[in-house]
């Protein structure tokens, strides 16, 4: 951001870039930076608070009125990550002869198919479709117990890409599922890896794809990096 | 350290490109300019052309739409805040109150999308499709941009 910041500027369009890496954008130092030290994915800090976002936009236009620069100005509120799992039900196993995750994914559907309603858009469909999810899983599940991955046919052709629609179609789901404000900054992340059967069979596939000598691109990707 | 601590430090230690000679704009009153967002979320309009992983190139995002697909690559960031309300990247909604109430003049007709996983190098976007987002704002009509990343 602060890259295109200095890149729209020299076309003449003023800029205010809402950094959330104080120290890149010190470096690169555009003209104008509100710094929000909010959860990373979430600039504007607050999901439906519109008078938060309202005071974020208000001191991040202010800097316009500055006379000269670099300006770098710290938003006063830090808002921390939440890493408490959000409270989302599972649903209850149903088919015993299935592996734990697929029979999930299958009862995550319902909430699934609530949520593509009301919101009528969904990001899952990167690789596979959502009525792909819990085969997915099923071949992520083999590869975790021991299957060469390299034998299997990976659903879409990219298992970054499949454990992306994986955990989007979770968390979309979850959505309609819990109650309340809006989860913290990485409440739905770890409800997902650390909660969900499906979460813990990525993480499982993951760890076997490294042990059996994957690339690092390969397996690194299917998770976030400090797991 | 928990995901966004371990970003924000990686973060950190990538090379930071130099500008020499930065450009400076005194932009028109707030009250006067049209502003646009840009952002690094890769979202883009149900069906407009997805992002590829490492995608260097940038969508435009009209005005009215609110369909929007979360297209960025990374693993490692929150993407429940911006299902939530998209808002909270994209703040689309924010702005046009704020031309409602007259604090700015105007809301861009388009609004422009990038993906934030880049090249460490960043020179595609530097040279290439930066310039050219920014010409296409130009003439547009925008005199001010809000940036905001993922």
């Amino acid at each position: 951001m602060s890259v295109l910041a200095h890149i729209f500027e020299a076309a003449g369009i003023a800029t205010v870039v809402l950094s959330s890496v104080r120290e890149v954008a010190q470096r690169v130092a555009p003209p104008r930076v509100l710094h929000c030290e909010f959860p990373l994915g979430r600039p504007l800090g607050i999901p439906n608070d519109v008078e938060f976002q309202m005071d974020v936009l208000s001191r991040a236009f202010a800097l316009l009125k500055e006379p000269s620069g670099p300006v770098l100005v710290d938003h006063p509120v830090v808002i921390e990550t939440d890493e408490q799992p959000v409270s989302c039900a599972i649903p209850p196993r149903f088919d015993a002869s299935l592996p734990p995750c697929v029979d999930e994914a299958r009862g995550m559907r319902r909430a699934y198919n609530r949520a593509l309603d009301h919101r009528g858009v969904t990001s899952v469909g990167r690789c596979i479709t959502a009525d792909e999810v819990p085969n997915a899983l099923a071949v992520l599940h083999a590869i975790a117990k021991g299957q060469d991955w390299t034998t299997v046919e990976i659903p879409g052709g990219n298992v970054m890409a499949l454990c992306h629609d994986i955990r989007t179609y979770y968390e979309e789901a979850a959505l309609e599922l819990i109650d309340g404000p809006a989860p913290g900054g990485r409440a739905m992340e770890n409800w997902f890896f650390e909660v969900t059967e499906a979460g813990k069979t990525v993480l499982n596939a993951r760890a076997a794809m490294k042990e059996s000598g994957a690339k690092f691109p390969v397996w690194f990707y299917m998770a976030p990096g400090n797991r | 350290m928990n995901g966004d601590q371990m970003m924000r430090a990686h973060s950190a230690t990538l090379p930071a490109p130099q500008f020499d000679n930065p450009a400076w704009v005194t932009p028109a009153a707030l009250a006067d300019a049209r502003v646009a967002i840009v952002t690094s979320a890769a979202l883009y309009a149900v069906g407009d052309e997805a992002f590829t992983s490492g995608d260097t190139g940038y969508r435009f995002i009209d005005r009215d739409r609110r369909d929007l697909v979360l297209g960025h690559w990374s693993p490692n960031f929150d993407q429940m805040g911006v299902k939530m309300d998209l808002n909270v990247v994209y703040p689309i909604d924010r702005l046009e109150e704020l031309a409602g109430q007259g604090i700015i003049g105007s809301v861009a007709p388009r609004h422009v999308s990038f993906a934030g996983n880049q090249p460490d190098d960043v020179s595609t976007i530097r040279l290439d499709t930066g310039p050219s987002a920014a010409a296409r704002l130009r003439q547009d009509g925008v005199d001010v941009v809000i940036l905001t990343p993922v």
